[in-house]
């Protein structure tokens, strides 16, 4: 009997930078050597996959044996000839490198629609997911639907954009739909620009046809035949497989003149950004399309009816696009059983920072931070405490670790001072200085300002000027309160949401810790040591043994000492880089 | 037409009209400062904020259009509180210089400064500073005190279309600038100088030549060429030191280099003021000065034409004499070869009415149609 | 290089393309702008050279200067910050001697690149050095790869 043997790497971000490829090559490569790969030729297949989200392990290698699936975590090149040998040859798996139970936690509070089907087809091959039940729904849409059918199924199923905002897609798609013009277009946002944030990444390079499907059931919905992927040049991987995915798509005439032999006919064009976190937005979006300088304009008009050379332009995120076909597929009303009230279907987080398990999770809206964090994530790293999660990125704010309750959702988020955003999630824990964090935002939305209203222009200066001096122990009176008026009048005056949602990474961790902004500004003490200029280092007489090692260390010569005898610190002559304070192996540098 | 409400003041307006423009029409002030009536919005300023009924942020006048039974108001404690907000912002990134510059008594951003009462700056910080100066011959620009409205940008591309500047970098760097920030080398139309609304760009030639004491503006044409455009000349101590234009004007405010900066020939001592009768025959060798030597050396006193190989000699004459001498000549020639021996070519600097009596002349005083007109080259 | 940007140009009419098409391809093939370049487009396409430079001033992909012969990315995005992306960077500057507001070594060896976000985020702090990634990135390991590099161009 043939043994049907199925290989799958990670390849998705993750899985690249840990050496996804060299691991493929040497599956490859040993398979050979083993002769399976011969034997086995027609049903042994090396896919490509994209994200299996728990990035963390990388390399993940799942190996199915007639449909029976094993995890392998961590593997590396070296690996591989084991695994060949003893599993895939001998029939034996080999425990020691088997994904152990957190690993079904992990997946245990998921639920998956968007990130479905990334890493069971393959992105590389339109045939994968055609027999995975895609451009199905397109076909369907397409031949026996109205586009008002699109747009009340999608009304039904509660869809909100995925992209920040949370704005209803059946609304926005209706509005655009009543716009009257010859001329329409819809634009897939592929900007990711929340630093942190990777899973429309993870889906353009694990599944590209479903934002693909997603885009043209949402231009015959909207009457477009024209659409843009608006795509970072930083993801080169998502740029090659969106590219190969069009061109499959093209070849099966899913996309250009009459698809499905229908009078419907529609086009995509690739549009590389150039690094500015700004064009996420909308109309700077448009400008940066248009081949401007990314400066967006004020709104109304909106895109909706002002769009793209002047006409009305549909603006959905990655994500967003990619949940269309399979809302088509299972239905408004399946979509709709998931979620919240207000809050319908699922999100895609990236859970990084100091968690256990980071990656990225799908979970329905509603789902409980403490769920996220405990049960999917693992708990914190290193047996820390959990400080704060912050979501929404440099748009969103600090939830502390006493809100752990807080249901995920648009709604319970926002009144939390936060936002879902494009779905950022990073763990904090003691060790995080929340000014930092703050400062850490403010800083990037600062050098992101596009510079074309000056409350964002001049005025995230400022905040960063006064964050920056707190920081370094220069913090005055009245500082806290004259943060807290520039930001209500930098988020009230702002052209657009760059600078309207500027200031919310400091109003939130003002409101829950504030107190450790007063100990930085009136102790000059930082409670988490991270603030370099507040630190003091000093050497525990009583356990220095002497070695010298951080003398030797010290790149400003601040550190004396004989051999054998507790060395000293000369605090002026210290930079405060905190080298000694790394290389003491007796743990005798004090840092307070 | 569009019925909407301003301040409570019912009040209807074309389609396609701004807040702003309604407002104006209504006689409601609005405070802005990037805005011009004469170029395409731009939204940067945020002074021009107003509330609208229904919509929960604050939305720029200058750039959104009036509907239907809108509800409009211009001016509350909240909106007022972030203007003041925005001013002092702006003014954080200013160099205090009021003192010593031109733009000092027509500044924008000073009478916005001085109606809010902005004295203490709780916002200091770092200042843009930029020490290179722009070694162009008409144009100071002093981009610290630019404010990124944007204005000259847009006049420069929308009205003159030469695209001499944009923006350039971005956030708090973003500046406004040539290509590798060379120096400016353009037309030198100056219209970016007339809508900058502050000292950011100023006249070379104005530097230090008076503001306001004992300034006298005086309305009227400008003398270069037939457009005729209406000009305001200001003038201290009988001297011209700056040439502006009314947007109210038939150019709406706009003029070009030689209107706006070459003003200085009206004091020039090399300034016609005399009929000047030819005394040598212009030659293409040296002069021929030989007979006439006390002239020549005369003239040479007065320190007046220097003479060169393609100069010739004149003497100063009378206005009758001179006209006398032409029409003599004119006679002479007409006699001796007929008229059409004549043609006359006048200036795009006369006005319509002294062109017209020009040609009249042509014709019927010397008979012939050799008569055109240098603006048709 | 005339050649090659006389290319773009030809390659701009055909796809009908924008001053960002421009700029990139441009990059793409010389590892930065040229004044030559913008100054070219201008003259041939009729596009002002305020306006070029406008566009490759705003984007912070485009570099008006040459880079080094390698190129080290490191990333500061949020999973890399709070995860010491900070030292790393300061590491590295130092280790490479870099002048402050300069991002290449002064003998064209190195140039240095802030990037938000590689979207690489479990692995942070993640380096790129001439595009392989370095994820959990320590400093002292990265500085003794780049001493080798430098060594063996040396
Ligand atoms: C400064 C800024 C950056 C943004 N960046 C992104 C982005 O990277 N990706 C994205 O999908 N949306 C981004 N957005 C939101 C978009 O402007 C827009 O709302 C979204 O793409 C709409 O799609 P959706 O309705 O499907 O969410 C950003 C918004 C702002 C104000
Ligand atoms: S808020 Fe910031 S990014 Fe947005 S238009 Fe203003 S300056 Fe530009
Ligand atoms: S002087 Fe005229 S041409 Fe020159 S920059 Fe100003 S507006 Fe443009
Ligand atoms: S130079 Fe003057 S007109 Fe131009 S942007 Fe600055 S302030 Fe506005
Ligand atoms: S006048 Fe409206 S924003 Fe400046
Ligand atoms: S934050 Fe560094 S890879 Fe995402």
């Amino acid at each position: 009997m043939h043994k049907e043997i199925v290989i799958r790497v990670c390849m998705g971000p993750g899985g690249i930078a840990a050496g996804g490829k060299e691991v493929l090559g040497s599956f490859r490569e040993h398979l050979l050597k083993a002769g399976i790969f011969a034997k086995l030729k027609e049903k042994c297949s090396s896919h490509q996959v994209g994200c299996l989200g728990l990035c963390a392990r990388d390399v993940l290698v799942e190996v199915h044996i007639n449909r029976n699936k094993t995890v392998y975590q961590y593997v590396k090149p070296d690996m591989v000839e084991r695994i060949v040998s003893e599993h895939i040859s001998g029939g034996k798996p080999v425990e020691e490198w088997l994904a152990d139970d957190t690993f079904k936690t992990f997946y245990g509070k998921q639920m998956k629609i968007v990130l479905a089907d990334c890493g069971k087809v393959d992105p590389e091959d339109i045939n994968s997911y055609i027999y995975s039940g895609g451009y199905e729904p397109t076909r369907e849409v397409l031949t026996s639907w109205i586009p008002d059918d699109v747009i009340d199924e999608i009304k039904t199923s509660g869809l909100r954009g995925r992209g920040g905002a949370g704005f209803p897609t059946g609304l926005k798609w209706e509005l655009a739909r009543r716009s009257k013009s010859e001329i329409k277009y819809i634009i897939c946002n592929a900007d990711e620009g929340d630093p942190g944030a990777f899973m429309d990444r993870a889906v353009i390079e694990g599944n590209p046809h479903s934002v693909i499907e997603g885009m043209i059931i949402g231009a015959f919905a909207i009457g477009s035949n024209k659409g843009y992927v608006y795509i970072r040049a930083e993801y080169p991987l998502a740029v090659e497989r969106l590219k190969i995915a069009l061109k499959q798509a093209y070849e099966r005439r899913f996309l250009g003149k009459n698809i499905f032999n229908t009078s419907f006919s529609f086009d995509i064009d690739i549009k590389l950004g150039a690094g500015a976190f700004v064009c996420g937005e909308e109309t700077a979006l448009i400008a940066s399309i248009e081949g401007q300088r990314g400066m967006p304009r004020p709104k109304p008009p909106f895109p909706i009816s002002k769009g793209l050379w002047q006409r009305p332009t549909v603006i959905n995120n990655v994500e967003t696009l990619a949940n269309i076909p399979y809302i088509i597929r299972k239905g408004a009303g399946w979509y709709s059983s998931f979620g919240t009230e207000k809050s319908k279907g699922t999100k895609v987080f990236a859970l990084t920072g100091k968690i256990r398990n980071t990656g990225l999770i799908e979970v329905p809206m509603g789902i409980s931070l403490r769920e996220i964090i405990y049960e999917i994530g693992g708990g914190i790293e290193g047996g820390k405490a959990l400080k704060a999660v912050q979501t929404g990125g440099p748009s969103g704010g600090c939830i502390p670790a006493s809100m752990l309750d807080l249901n995920v959702d648009y709604e319970s988020l926002a009144k939390a001072g936060s936002i879902v955003g494009s779905g950022g999630m990073i763990v904090l824990d003691e060790d995080n200085c929340m000014v930092n964090m703050a400062k850490y935002f403010i800083q990037f939305t600062q050098a992101e300002s596009c510079g074309k209203c000056v409350p964002c222009r001049v005025g995230t200066k400022r905040l960063l000027e006064i964050l920056e001096r707190i920081t370094k122990g220069q913090g005055r009176d009245g500082d806290i309160e004259r943060l807290e008026r520039l930001c209500n009048g930098v988020k009230n005056t702002s052209l657009c949401g760059l600078g309207q949602t500027a200031p919310n990474p400091i109003l939130s961790t003002i409101r829950y810790f504030r107190e450790e902004y007063e100990t930085h500004i009136r102790d000059k003490k930082c409670p988490a040591k991270v603030c370099k200029d507040l630190l003091i280092y000093s050497i525990i007489e009583e356990k220095c043994k002497g070695c010298g090692t951080c003398m030797k260390a010290c790149p400003s010569g601040a550190i004396t000492g004989d051999k054998k005898k507790p060395h000293k610190i000369d605090p002026n002559k210290c930079i405060r880089c905190g080298a000694c304070f790394d290389v003491c192996k007796f743990k005798s540098v004090g840092r307070d | 037409m569009i019925k909407l409400t301003i301040d409570g003041k019912l009040i209807e307006v074309p389609a396609e009209k701004t807040i702003l423009e309604a407002a104006r029409i209504a006689g409601i002030s609005i405070p802005t400062l990037c805005h011009h009536p004469k170029l395409t919005p731009f939204g940067g300023c945020r002074l021009c904020i107003v509330e609208v009924k229904g919509i929960p942020r604050l939305v720029t006048s200058c750039t959104t259009t009036v509907s239907e039974g809108m509800e409009v108001l211009t001016s509350t404690p909240d909106i007022e509180d972030m203007r003041k907000f925005v001013l002092e912002l702006i003014l954080s990134d200013h160099p205090n210089d009021c003192m010593v510059c031109e733009k000092s008594g027509s500044c924008a951003l000073q009478e916005l400064a001085y109606k809010y009462d902005i004295r203490e700056n709780e916002f200091s910080g770092e200042r843009r500073i930029y020490t290179k100066r722009d070694g162009n011959p008409f144009i100071e620009r002093d981009l610290e005190k630019c404010i990124m409205c944007g204005r000259c940008v847009k006049v420069c591309d929308e009205v003159q279309g030469v695209e001499a500047i944009d923006f350039g970098n971005r956030g708090f760097n973003t500046k406004i600038c040539t290509s590798f920030e060379e120096d400016l080398d353009c037309e030198f139309c100056g219209q970016c100088v007339a809508v900058c609304p502050t000292g950011a760009l100023t006249g070379k030639l104005w530097a230090h030549t008076g503001r306001l004491d004992d300034v006298k503006e005086v309305n009227t044409i400008c003398p270069y060429c037939g457009t005729g455009c209406n000009i305001t000349v200001h003038v201290k101590d009988n001297e011209i030191i700056r040439v502006t234009s009314g947007k109210e004007t038939w150019n709406e405010g706009w003029l070009c280099v030689k209107g706006r900066f070459g003003y200085k020939f009206v004091s020039s001592p090399e300034r016609l003021t005399k009929p000047l009768i030819r005394i040598v025959p212009k030659t293409k060798g040296k002069p021929e000065v030989r007979s006439q030597k006390s002239e020549v050396k005369k003239q040479k006193e007065d320190n007046f034409l220097p003479i060169t190989h393609y100069s010739s000699l004149f003497r100063e004459a009378s206005w009758d004499e001179a006209l006398d001498h032409v029409a003599a000549k004119l006679k002479e020639i007409k006699t001796k070869y007929g008229p059409d021996a004549i043609a006359g070519l006048s200036s795009a600097r006369c006005t319509n009415e002294e062109n017209y009596i020009f040609q009249k002349f042509i014709r019927a005083a010397i008979g012939t149609n050799n008569v055109d007109h240098c603006a048709r080259l | 290089m005339n050649d090659i940007l006389l290319n773009i140009i030809e390659k701009y009419r055909k796809k009908n393309g924008n001053i960002i098409f421009l700029l990139q391809e441009t990059q793409e093939a010389l590892g930065y702008i040229p004044k030559q370049a913008i100054d070219l487009f201008s003259e041939e396409l009729n596009i002002a050279p305020s306006r070029i430079y406008g566009v490759a001033t705003f984007y912070s992909q485009f570099r008006l200067k040459p880079t080094g012969k390698n190129i080290i990315v490191a990333c500061c995005g949020t999973a890399c910050h709070v995860k010491g992306a900070e030292k790393i960077i300061n590491g590295l500057r130092k280790g490479l001697e870099l002048a402050e507001d300069e991002d290449t070594t002064p003998d064209g060896e190195f140039t240095l690149e802030e990037i938000a976000c590689l979207g690489t985020c479990s692995f942070a702090p993640v380096v790129l050095v001439n595009s392989a990634v370095y994820g959990k990135a320590n400093i002292n390991a990265l500085l003794k790869k780049i001493g080798s590099k430098r060594k063996k161009s040396a």
